[in-house]
């Protein structure tokens, strides 16, 4: 009944069906929002979002702003200033410009700024990279943005729209990143539903916020706090950050009413009766894992599949209802935390969340893809069989690796 | 309008009381004539700096205006920001159009050196910001380093007065000339010794802002970063273009002017000696003879630059 009303939702909200990489996707999504100020910096794999959003400006199909800032880390400046100013703002980088941008990351965060950030991930130098792995958001993943992470074009395109929900919802005002795969996604052609402007825009109404610089209520944004009240802003940070697993679901309930699409802050595929568990996040990897589940189920072994979707704030809760059942599990990362406990990032997390509930669940921390090293669906069915075998005593597997 | 004595500008204070800056800081005289000529229709982009830290000190502040601090190198990106999201809500119909000014306060260190590629980035592209340098010669919020700004031989924190090196190794940088490379339609020198010329600048900068970016360098005195004592400040700042140290000019449409009392010292017997700037000031009391006459050599061919400027573009 819900399906089928759904469906049918969806089927008045579509605008047209198109075959789009993930990037040009995503500046259909900032086109169909309306944003009005764009400040982005060129940098592989993110340069066809700017030059796909510049062709809307151009062609008169967007009115907004584009900011031809002269590196990354006057992009954010630019797009904290507009922001400042009340105004929608995107930004969109990779890799090296993610680095640059780093300081002010935490300045967006802190200053409670709702700007939307597309992140087609990308390795990072050195060597010079222009080919895929997670190390850029890895390393941002603290800096008190919400993070989002897409497995497809289509999730990409929605999840770019329900950013500024999220950002601008009150009990949030915070700058959200959009992340997938570099070139595995943002340079490949998926189908993609696009929907109906009038619909996006009643979805992400204007709504006004206090943070904004204005003559006729003069505020001071980005003062300097003493020891006295630093600590109170930060955790306010903390707590907003923390609203935003409830704001998903929320935003998501109403756009699931209207495009008939919902996908929450994790994934889970067949996972209900699974002895074992794959969690992993982004499309390629994914994808092969699917794959990989499905070829074990085949063959008996009862294992599934948890995407994270939703990684900062990490959404602890529903990863251990997922996880509390399996017999061990694997978390499949495709960066490098050098020189932690484990390499992985994600398993980190995972790990911490799970003892933080008291549970000793084993599982193995497994690197691939770095660099854009081929990730094949045997690597993965490889890792389910020694998590089913049990033989294996390695908490640690770097796969891929040349011998 | 042009602000003939200091009677004619604003009584209003825009910039409050009660901040910390230093008693006698050249800076905290800057922003307050500054602010007193842009009005309250203006939105004020702050770089880390002095003036940021000692204004802005939560839960109080300085600024009767809209006040952004984003960080030390982008001040000027972050403008650029503001007033294009000023420009796009308004023709979008999303907020009132006030036909706000965006001044930018950023200091020699923020200007000279870190936050140059981002004054480069706003000038190149032509957004309607005046950017105000307040200009005291070394970073002093950090206690006094070297800037690309701080002048040849100064002592500061970084640069010591030892018995190998004494004081900075090499000369100021020309940022008026890095500014009008880029052609911007205004941009000037000012000191606070001079208000009424300070004040009509301003004015100048920002009506001229509506035209695309301009550039004010107020050159302001810092006690404990030049050690001098705290009366003494504007007649540092005087001494500093009496004796030709500092000149005082415009550029205005493509126009070179130099102002009074600078207009007279191409003719150098005009110009008070060096030395009388240089000795109030603890930063040059290592000086020699010689050094000194090093200073003032280089001086002259400054001088030499700016007459070649008067005849090429002089009215
Ligand atoms: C990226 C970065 N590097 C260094 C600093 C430390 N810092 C803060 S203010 C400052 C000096 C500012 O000098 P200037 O721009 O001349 O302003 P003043 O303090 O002299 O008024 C420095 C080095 C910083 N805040 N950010
Ligand atoms: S250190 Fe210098 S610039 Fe800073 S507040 Fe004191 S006098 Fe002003
Ligand atoms: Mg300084």
């Amino acid at each position: 009944m819900l399906a089928g009303l759904q469906r049918g939702a969806r089927e008045r909200a579509v605008w047209r069906r198109a075959g789009l990489t993930t990037n040009y996707a995503v500046a259909f999504a900032v086109k169909a929002v309306d944003v009005d100020v764009v400040a982005v910096y060129p940098i592989t794999p993110q340069t066809t979002i700017v030059e796909k959003i510049a062709e809307f400006i151009h062609g008169g199909e967007l009115r907004a702003e584009l900011i031809h800032v002269e590196s990354e880390h006057s992009a954010l400046s630019a797009a904290v200033g507009a922001a400042a100013t009340g105004a929608r703002t995107f930004t969109a980088t990779s890799s090296q410009g993610l680095e640059l941008m780093h300081e002010v990351l935490h300045i967006a965060s802190g200053l409670r700024l709702p700007i939307v950030m597309a992140v087609p991930t990308r390795a990072l130098s050195a060597p010079i990279s222009i080919h895929n792995d997670y190390s850029d958001i890895m390393n941002a993943r603290d800096a008190g943005w919400a993070i989002l992470i897409a497995s497809t074009a289509q999730e990409a395109y929605d999840t770019v729209i329900q950013a500024y929900r999220i950002a601008e919802h009150p009990d949030v005002q915070l700058p959200v990143m959009v992340a997938y795969d570099g070139y595995l996604m943002s340079h490949t052609l998926e189908p993609v539903e696009l929907y109906r402007e009038e619909h996006v825009r009643e979805f992400v109404p204007r709504r006004g916020r206090r943070n904004v610089l204005d003559v006729r209520s003069p505020i001071t944004l980005g003062a300097f706090a003493t020891p006295d009240n630093y600590y109170e802003f930060k955790y306010q940070q903390e707590a907003a950050l923390r609203n935003v697993e409830g704001v998903l679901r929320e935003v998501e309930a109403d756009f699931a009413a209207r495009f008939g699409a919902s996908y929450g802050p994790l994934e889970a595929y067949r996972l209900e009766d699974a002895d074992y568990a794959l969690v992993t996040y982004g499309g390629a990897a994914t994808g092969n894992a699917r794959v990989a589940v499905d070829m074990a189920r085949e063959r008996g072994i009862r294992v599934g599949l948890l995407r994270i979707r939703l990684y900062r704030p990490f959404p602890s809760a529903p990863i251990i209802t997922a996880l509390a059942g399996v017999k061990a599990f694997a978390v499949i990362d495709r960066a490098i935390a050098y020189g932690s406990p484990a390499p992985g990032p994600l398993y980190k997390d995972v790990a911490a969340a799970l003892y933080m509930e008291g549970l000793t669940v084993p599982g193995i921390s497994v690197v691939h893809g770095i660099g854009q090293r081929a990730m094949y669906v045997e690597d993965f069915y490889g890792v389910i069989k020694m998590l089913a075998e049990g033989a294996s005593t390695d908490k640690v597997l770097f796969l891929g690796l040349r011998e | 309008m042009t602000y003939r004595t200091i009677r004619d500008l604003p009584r209003e204070e825009l910039f409050a009381p009660g901040h910390s800056m230093c008693a006698g800081c050249g800076a905290a005289i800057a922003m307050r004539w500054l602010t007193k000529v842009a009005g309250r229709n203006t939105i004020i982009v702050n770089a880390t700096g002095c003036v940021e830290v000692t204004t802005t000190q939560f839960p109080h502040t300085a600024w009767r205006v809209p006040y952004l601090h984003v960080a030390f190198e982008n001040a000027a990106a972050a403008a650029s920001g503001v007033e294009a999201a000023l420009r796009v809500l308004a023709s979008k119909g999303l907020r009132a159009p006030s036909g706000e000014k965006v001044v930018v306060v950023a200091g020699d260190g923020g200007t000279y050196d870190i936050g140059l590629q981002s004054l480069s980035g706003m000038l190149e592209r032509g957004h309607k910001v005046l950017y105000v340098l307040y200009d005291n010669e070394a970073y002093m919020n950090t206690g006094i380093q070297r800037s690309g700004s701080t002048p040849k031989y100064a002592w500061t924190t970084t640069t010591p007065v030892g018995p190998h090196i004494k004081g900075k190794v090499q000369w100021k940088k020309d940022i008026m000339g890095i500014v009008l490379a880029h052609r911007v339609v205004y941009a000037a020198t000012a000191s606070i010794a001079y208000v009424v010329d300070l004040a009509n600048k301003a004015r100048k900068a920002l009506d001229y802002s509506e035209e695309g970016p301009t550039f004010l360098h107020v050159l302001a005195p810092c006690v404990p970063g030049w050690r001098y004592p705290e009366n003494k400040t504007v007649e540092v700042a005087r001494l500093a273009v009496e004796t030709g140290y500092f000149p005082l000019y415009e550029w205005e449409r493509g126009a070179f002017r130099l102002n009074p009392p600078s207009n007279t010292h191409m003719d150098k017997s005009r110009r008070r000696p060096l030395k009388e700037f240089l000795r109030l000031q603890g930063r040059f009391t290592h000086l020699t003879d010689q050094e000194i006459a090093e200073i003032e050599a280089e001086l002259d061919t400054y001088w030499n630059h700016l007459a070649k400027l008067v005849q090429a573009y002089g009215q």
